[in-house]
Order: C-alpha cells, then sequence, then structure tokens
C-alpha cells in the first residue's frame, strides 16, 4: 500500500470549485454593491474557466490513491459538467432576480452538485461514488424545493428527496452486499475476484446486483423506479428541471458506465438482461405516457425517461463501441434538451405559462425561440440535420452488432411514437394563432436569444460535423475498458 | 469525367438558401421570393447540364462521382465509414432533372404565397435538399439521412400552408392529414433503419458505403429476410397499396407546391428506394419476393384507379391517380427484367411532371374559388382557356397518349408484365383504360359545356403559373416525342443490374 499515489494536485479543477461556491455565498452575504443578477455571470464565468483549467489533464492518465481515475474520460465529464452547470446558470438569472433573496445559496449548491457529478465519473471505487452520488442528489434535493413559497416546488423536494433516501439506501445495501462476495469496494479488485467465479455466490452477487440498479436506476429515472420524475420535474423552477434532465442522468450514466465496465463487465450475463428489460420498459413507457401530457415540463420528463431507455440499451450490450455511443448520444441529447429548456425558460419568464396549449403563437411573438424550438424537438425526436439523427443512428446501431435487435427495434418505434408528442409542440407553436390582441413581439432578452442561438449551432455541430467529438469520446471512453 | 462538384452543389444549394433565408427579416417578402426563384433557376438549369453531360456508353458505373469521409476510424466505423459519397446512374440521371424541372416549377407557383413565405422557402429549401441528396447518395447511412430529410419539413408545410377539405358528411383537416402522412412515413422509416442495421451487421464491413456493399454477398436466407424491410419501409413513401392512404390525404391538403414536389419527386424516392436498396443490395431476395410485389402492385394499379373514379375533388382524383400511376412504376419495377424497370424509371419521370402538372392547374384555380369539388364547376374553357389546354394535356399524359411521356413509359411497362405475368399487364392495360374514364368524364364535367354565371369573374392563369405550365409541358413532350435520351441512360444501367432478365 506504499505505492499510492497521493497527487492532491490532481483535484485543481475541483478546488476551484469549492472556491468559486465560497466566493459566490461570501459574495451574497457581505458584499451588498453586487447585483444579484451578476451573480449569475460570476457563477458561469467561474465555471466555463474551471472547464478550461481541466482541460490541462487532457491525455494524462492518472489516479488518486486508486479511488478516483483521472483520465480522458473524466475530463470529458468535467467539461461536458461545468458546461451544463454553466448554462443552468445563466438561464436562471431570471427566476434568482424575481423569487430568491439569497441567490449565493442557488448557485452554490448548483456548483457542488457539479463537483458531485464530476465525482461520480471519476470514482473507481464503491464509496467515493456513493459519496459523490450524494453531494449530487443531496444539492438537488434542495434546488428542487427552491421556490420555498410555491406549493408544488415544497412537494417536489419531499417527494424526491423521500424516494431519493430509499434508492441510497438500495444501492448501498447493494455495495454492501458486493463487498461481501468480493472483500473490496475497488472496482478493479471487484472484477479481479468476479473473474475467478462466480459459483460460490451467485445468488448473494445477483442481489446485489439488483440492488445496486434499483438505486442507479431511480437516479436516471429509469422504469419502473420513475414515479418522481414527473412530478419533481413539474414542481421544479425550470431551469433546475433542465438541469435535473441533464446534469443528474448524465451524471447516473458516467457512473454506471465506469461501474460496470470497470467491476462488472466479467459477469456481464448476470446483468445485461435486467438492464435491457428495464431499457425496454423506460423507452416503451416513457415515450407512451408522454402523449398524454399537457404540462410542458410533464411532457419533457416523459421524454427525458424515454431518452434514459434509449442510453440504457447501451449500458445492456456494454461494449467499448456502445459506450462510446452513449456518450455520443448523451451529449448531443443534452445539448438539444438544453436549447429546448432555454425556449422553454425565455417563455415562462415571458408569459408565466408552462401548459404546452400555451405555446400557441410562438412563431409571430418569438420567431427565434420557435426556430430553436422546433430544431430541438426535431433533434430529440431523431430527424436529420440535427444531433439526433445521427447520435441514435450510431447507437441503435452499435446496440445491434451487440446482438439486441429487438432492443433496437423497439428503440426505432418509439422514437417514431415521439415525434408525435413533439410535432403537438410544434403544432401549437407553428400552426396555431396567437390569441387576439396577445399578436405582438415578445422582448426576449438578449441572452436567452443568444443562449438559444448558441445551443442550436451545437445542434447542428454534433448533427453535421460529429467526427471530432466522436474520435474525442471513443478516445474517452477507451479507458473504461484498460 | 465530370466534377462531382456539379452534385454537391446541388445538393448544397438549396441547404445554403435555406441558411440565408433565415437571415432575411420576416417583412422583406419580396427578397425571399427573389432569391427563390433565382435559385429555383439555377438548380434547374444544373440538373438540366447534369442529364445531359451524363456519359452513355460509360459502362453503367457511377459518373459525378465524389467522396468526402465524413465519420471514419472510429468505435465500429472503419475507412469510410460514413462518407457523403455522391454519383449518378442512368437511374438517378432522370431523377435529378425531374427534381429540377419541379422544383423550379414549384418556386414560381409559391410566389403567390403571402404568409410567412420566409419560412415556407426555408422548408421547401430543405425539401428539395432532401430529395437531391437521396438520388445522389452513394453511402447506405446518407441515402436514409437525406430520405429522412425530405420527410422532415412536411408536418409544417402542409400544416402551415395548407387547406383543409370539408365534405358533406365530414372534413379532413389540414393538421390531420400533416400528422397522418408524417407518421405514416416515418413509420415505414422503421422498417428501413431496421434493414439498415441489419445489413450494416450482417457484412461486417465497417462501412456503409453502398458500392462496397453491393460487392458484398448476403447470405441468400438474410437476403429474403431483410428485403421486404426495405421493399415496404421505402413502398410506403411509394404508395404502395395498402399503405398508400397517406398520399391522397397528404397531396390533397399540402399547398399547390408542396403538392407537386411530393407527388411529382418525393414519391419517387420510395420507388427509387426499391432499386436502390432493394434490388442493387439484395438481389436474391429481390427475386423471391418480387411476385408478392407484382401482387400488391397490381392492386396499386386498379384500386387506384377504381378510387380516383369515385372522386368528385380535383386533388382527391389526382391524388388517387397518383396511387394507381406509382403501382405501374412498381409493377415495372417487380418484373425484374429490362424492359419493364426500364419503363418503371420512365413511368417515374412522366408520372413526376404529369401529376406535378395537375397539382400547378388545380392551385391555380382553387386560389381563386376556393372550392376543388368539380361538380361545382362547369364550362371553365370558355373563361380559362389556357388553363384547360395545359390540364388537358396532363390528363391525356396521364391516359397514356402517344407523343406524351405517359405513353413510353407505360408501353415499356406492359410489354416487361407481359413476359413475366401477363395476368398483371392484362390488368395494367385496363386500368390505363380507366384513367381514360376518370379524366375525360371529369374533363366533360368541369372543362366543357355550358358556363356557370358563378364563375364569370375566373381569371386566366397568372403569368408565372403560365411559365409552370410551359416548363412542365416542355418535360412532358420532350419524353414523349424524343425518349431516346432518357432509354440510353436508364437502359444502360439497368442492364448490368444484379438479378434483372
Amino acid at each position: 500500500m506504499n505505492d499510492l499515489n497521493l497527487d492532491y494536485t490532481l483535484f485543481i479543477p475541483e478546488y476551484f470549485l469549492a472556491g468559486l461556491v465560497v466566493l459566490l455565498v461570501v459574495l451574497d452575504l457581505y458584499v451588498t454593491q453586487v447585483k444579484k443578477s451578476w451573480l449569475s455571470y460570476i457563477a458561469a464565468a467561474g465555471l466555463a474557466a474551471t472547464a478550461g483549467v481541466s482541460l490541462c489533464w487532457i491525455d494524462k492518465q492518472s489516479n488518486f490513491a486508486r479511488i478516483v481515475a483521472i483520465d480522458n474520460y473524466t475530463t470529458y465529464f468535467r467539461v461536458f459538467f461545468m458546461a451544463t452547470g454553466a448554462i443552468v446558470c445563466l438561464a436562471s438569472g431570471k427566476l434568482v432576480e424575481d423569487k430568491l433573496r439569497h441567490p449565493g445559496e442557488f448557485f452554490a449548491l448548483v456548483i457542488l452538485s457539479t463537483i458531485g457529478a464530476i465525482g461520480m465519473a471519476a470514482s473507481r471505487e464503491l464509496m467515493t461514488a456513493y459519496l459523490s452520488l450524494e453531494l449530487l442528489s443531496f444539492s438537488l434535493y434542495i434546488l428542487v424545493s427552491f421556490e420555498k413559497f410555491d406549493l408544488r416546488s415544497n412537494e417536489a423536494g419531499i417527494k424526491y428527496l423521500l424516494l431519493g433516501a430509499f434508492a441510497s439506501a438500495f444501492f448501498l445495501y447493494g455495495m454492501s452486499l458486493i463487498y461481501g462476495v468480493t472483500g473490496s469496494t475497488y472496482y478493479s479488485d471487484i472484477s479481479a475476484n468476479l473473474s475467478q467465479g462466480t459459483d460460490k455466490f451467485e445468488w448473494a452477487l445477483l442481489m446485489g446486483l439488483v440492488l445496486m440498479i434499483t438505486g442507479l436506476g431511480f437516479k436516471v429515472a429509469a422504469v419502473p423506479f420513475h414515479m418522481w420524475t414527473p412530478d419533481a420535474y413539474e414542481g421544479a423552477p425550470v431551469a433546475i428541471t433542465a438541469y435535473l434532465s441533464t446534469t443528474s442522468k448524465a451524471a447516473g450514466f458516467a457512473l454506471l458506465l465506469r461501474l460496470f465496465s470497470g467491476a462488472f463487465q466479467v459477469v456481464h450475463d448476470d446483468w445485461s438482461w435486467m438492464i435491457a428489460g428495464i431499457a425496454a420498459a423506460t423507452m416503451i413507457l416513457g415515450n407512451l405516457v408522454a402523449l398524454q401530457q399537457h404540462n410542458i415540463k410533464r411532457l419533457m420528463a416523459y421524454s427525458s425517461i424515454g431518452q434514459v431507455g434509449y442510453m440504457l440499451m447501451g449500458i445492456a450490450g456494454l461494449s467499448h463501441n456502445t459506450a462510446s455511443a452513449l456518450v455520443l448520444h448523451m451529449t448531443g441529447y443534452m445539448v438539444s434538451n438544453m436549447a429546448i429548456f432555454i425556449v422553454i425558460i425565455a417563455w415562462y419568464n415571458m408569459t408565466g405559462k408552462e401548459e404546452i396549449g400555451d405555446f400557441r403563437g410562438m412563431r409571430e411573438r418569438a420567431p427565434l425561440l420557435a426556430g430553436v424550438l422546433a430544431g430541438a424537438l426535431f433533434s430529440l425526436a431523431g430527424l436529420p440535420l440535427f444531433a439526433g439523427f445521427v447520435t441514435k443512428f450510431i447507437l441503435f446501431q452499435a446496440v445491434t452488432d451487440q446482438g439486441y435487435y429487438w432492443l433496437a427495434a423497439i428503440g426505432v418505434v418509439t422514437s417514431v411514437i415521439s415525434l408525435y408528442y413533439y410535432l403537438q409542440v410544434m403544432k401549437q407553436a407553428f400552426v396555431i394563432k396567437p390569441d387576439e390582441g396577445d399578436e405582438a413581439l415578445l422582448p426576449v432578452p438578449l441572452l436567452m436569444n443568444g443562449m438559444a442561438a448558441a445551443l442550436m449551432l451545437g445542434v447542428f455541430y454534433v448533427g453535421l460535423y460529429p467526427q471530432q467529438l466522436f474520435d474525442a469520446i471513443d478516445n474517452a471512453t477507451g479507458f473504461l475498458f484498460v | 469525367m465530370h466534377s462531382g462538384y456539379w452534385l454537391m452543389a446541388t445538393l448544397f444549394l438549396p441547404l445554403i438558401t435555406a441558411a440565408v433565408l433565415v437571415g432575411v427579416p420576416d417583412s422583406r417578402k419580396d427578397i425571399v421570393r427573389y432569391i427563390s426563384v433565382t435559385v429555383g433557376a439555377v438548380l434547374f438549369a444544373m440538373s438540366v447540364f447534369i442529364f445531359f453531360a451524363y456519359e452513355v456508353d460509360h459502362g453503367g458505373g457511377y459518373q459525378f462521382f465524389i467522396r468526402y469521409d465524413w465519420l471514419e476510424n472510429v468505435a465500429f466505423l472503419g475507412p469510410h465509414g460514413i462518407s457523403l459519397a455522391l454519383g449518378l446512374d442512368g437511374i438517378s440521371a432522370p431523377m435529378v432533372l425531374l427534381t429540377g424541372v419541379v422544383a423550379f416549377g414549384g418556386t414560381l407557383i409559391s410566389w403567390k404565397i403571402e404568409h410567412h413565405n420566409k419560412d415556407f422557402f426555408i422548408l421547401f429549401w430543405v425539401l428539395v435538399a432532401g430529395v437531391y441528396g437521396t438520388f445522389e447518395s452513394l453511402d447506405l447511412f446518407f441515402f436514409f439521412f437525406w430520405y429522412e430529410v425530405a420527410v422532415l419539413p412536411m408536418y409544417l408545410l402542409i400544416a402551415v400552408w395548407g387547406s383543409s377539405s370539408v365534405f358533406e358528411t365530414f372534413s379532413r383537416t389540414k393538421e390531420y392529414s400533416a400528422m397522418k402522412l408524417t407518421i405514416m412515413l416515418v413509420s415505414a422509416s422503421i422498417l428501413i433503419f431496421l434493414g439498415i442495421f441489419a445489413v450494416f451487421k450482417e457484412a461486417g464491413l465497417g462501412t456503409f458505403d453502398l458500392q462496397q456493399l453491393y460487392a458484398y454477398h448476403f447470405d441468400e436466407n438474410f437476403q429474403k429476410m431483410a428485403f421486404p424491410l426495405f421493399v415496404i419501409g421505402c413502398g410506403v413513401l411509394a404508395g404502395l397499396w395498402p399503405f398508400h392512404t397517406w398520399s391522397p390525404d397528404g397531396h390533397v391538403s399540402a399547398p399547390t407546391a408542396v403538392s407537386m414536389l411530393h407527388a411529382g419527386v418525393l414519391m419517387k424516392l420510395g420507388a427509387f428506394g426499391i432499386i436502390r436498396l432493394g434490388i442493387q443490395l439484395l438481389p436474391e431476395g429481390a427475386t423471391f419476393w418480387m411476385p408478392g410485389l407484382m401482387i400488391l402492385a397490381t392492386c396499386n394499379v386498379v384500386y387506384g384507379a377504381f378510387a380516383a373514379t369515385a372522386q368528385r375533388d380535383f386533388k382527391y382524383m389526382i391524388g388517387y391517380s397518383s396511387v394507381s400511376h406509382m403501382g405501374l412504376v412498381l409493377m415495372g419495377l417487380a418484373t425484374m427484367n429490362q424492359i419493364g424497370i426500364d419503363g418503371a424509371v420512365l413511368q417515374m419521370f412522366a408520372h413526376g411532371v404529369m401529376t406535378a402538372t395537375f397539382f400547378a392547374m388545380v392551385g391555380s384555380v382553387y386560389d381563386q374559388t376556393h372550392t376543388r369539388d368539380m361538380r361545382q364547376y362547369s364550362g371553365l374553357v370558355h373563361r380559362m382557356p389556357l388553363f384547360v389546354f395545359f390540364f388537358g394535356l396532363a390528363g391525356l399524359a396521364s391516359l397514356g397518349l402517344p407523343g406524351l411521356s405517359g405513353f413510353v413509359a407505360e408501353f415499356h411497362i406492359f410489354v416487361g408484365a407481359f413476359r413475366t405475368y401477363p395476368w398483371a399487364g392484362a390488368l395494367g392495360i385496363f386500368a390505363a383504360a380507366m384513367t381514360a374514364v376518370y379524366i375525360l368524364r371529369m374533363m366533360s364535367m368541369a372543362m366543357f359545356g355550358p358556363v356557370d354565371d358563378k364563375w364569370n369573374d375566373l381569371k386566366e392563369m397568372t403569368y408565372l403559373e403560365r411559365g409552370t405550365a410551359v416548363l412542365l409541358l416542355a418535360a412532358m413532350l420532350f419524353m414523349g416525342l424524343w425518349p431516346a435520351p432518357f432509354i440510353d441512360r436508364i437502359s444502360e444501367t439497368v442492364r448490368v443490374l444484379p438479378g434483372v432478365s
């Protein structure tokens, strides 16, 4: 144990983020000259700068005491989560100005959860992974209920907290069983021990896997552990809904990928059927129930559940190829989903409405937002020119190559179903006329228009020129399988 | 050999136009129109050039070939994994010409669109790019990519700029038709998706390059399994019975230019897909399944003709006649012999210009009267002689009058069909006779006879509509009177198709 690498400089980006957390709280509490709206810019700028700093670790493979790996996979997700965090911080400017007395806390929690998410991607040890997961989850419990005087927000917070605590307990119990049968919490040791045969403890292993998948399934909102999702999404402030549907899910998958490729790939047959079943159920249920929604946040909740199903396919047929395809799809999904949420946030800020029917006449009143909405919805439905087509195509092909024809078939069929409800939203925005007297152009803030346009360019970038991104992702996921 | 950049240009010019139009202010409808018509003219000129520059006696290989590697050497993709490979053979060359003609006509007809014409043309150009891309792609991924691009704008094009139909007992809203068309076409794509996944895995070449996949010999059982996926998947877009129901509803509700492009060109993508992905990729599957396709195609031809006879709405009649005529295309393909497939490709072109003319003409009347019920009309020839002239010529082409495009095509198909399935050939000729029934009856009901006073204010077609009609009619006469340029190109390529006798 003397050869443990205790290089504390590996965490410099996380130190920066922690410093940013303190800075934001202090600025908010003691430096009254700072306007509230500036805090969102400071938080976003800090996240962006730290993302830049974390690029210094490209191609420098290292680990901290074997519990945390700093490799290209970690670097990719550091940038991914910080970018998402920065977008959310910028997008919540109006919420913070109107509703919060102490916005410093709000941004501090977003950044803390980012640290947790990074930890989930980087951990190569179960306890560390669990602690990171809890850091993310606790920050999110608070953020979801941040609109203190809104009953729905409180309800969402409680639901999310109670069910989340249960899920964590499942996860912990599963961990303890795995520890019991393998004698270690290090992914690499678990893998080494499992490869020596599992005959003596087959049932305990299976039980441990079931419990861990249950816990993680809750975090990523997979069916049948998805019940909290629509309520939490509906009650949370819109910016946090966006955050839940991207960072929280992506972090869950980052952890799943690291864990299952590092520790459980040798017993692939023991769990792949479970994940495949969950993936199928998630795709079907998410997309079917989405058909009935009339609140845009609930619609996006079910749509994101459907998306989780697609991503779970990649875990079911886990290999280097599917892992790359999964991360590519997740990235495309993040950009498209964020673009849609920017539109929803901007629309909500101006009109105070969040029913799908309230989107009517968006083409007349906010043309740029309507255009971005259409493009991003097409992207989620998986139509070409936009990110969704190529990422889904690659993902489904990778899954087919692993022999899961039936999963790919369900994926394609449910994609078509999803097009139906995305088109319903588009119908409101483009076909239905605005109400009488409501036809004037809305004053969309430059920031929102700019972010929507920038994200739309991102959607086109992934959809039309994916070579560089996919190369980077393929390189990053390569470190999972060393 | 000509440069493949010509093909790149036909593909990217519409896309760039769409991107440029995004930047034009909503209020400058005139700029949108000028840009679009100019681009339409340039595309038309390029398409004509490409068609004539295609060299016959070249051995049937791909010309204008160009390749841009798009995504390769990553994950499961090897060298040339996914490449934007474009090229023409004798089948796609006439299709490019067709697209150029109809797209230019569509821009002229759409000059009069007032409501958000910028949005309309953005979607229109995306649609055109998708059509060119599908005809020109030699990569399985991009074939499907552009195929879907062509379907993508349809919902908004129909739901925003389309028109609803009201009948005595029921109505068809444009939103309904738009959703029906989109969902049916995208659902059909499911089968193509699965076919592509299976083909890629089965071949295991790590590339979607069609020429490499053509060279690979797929296991015979696999071919039999995968062929129906492609043929039904593409067949829905070609209006294959019993999956044709989107077609009349969609074409009726769509705005004029979109009907022209959709019935005129887009349905051909389906038939073209059957050649590219069915016959060329899986020849043994094709040999096995073609009798089945012949049965369905015969249903198409006969059912479409009867249904068209029952219609009293101009556009529904044309829509069902499209179903019938696309059935002839499928019938030609199902013969699997040289002359039949020649005829199928000829019919693709012939039906394209003819049906585009129909829709353009109906649009010119509907925009004035806002009714398409032919019983409301009488003696139109006295008010709109030019309109009747063009409509009549398209009708005559439709029923296969010699000297117009339809005759050349149908003649080939029937000869091919009689060689393999005489019963199908006989039923096809019977349906062609039915065409005469419904076309001539419509002419006598609406065009001739005494003038109805309520149409005293009807004006002749506008100059732009006349220009469109002349353009389309020229294409019809060109093929009808001098089919050699078409037949040379098509037969040379069809001769080397695998499995064709």
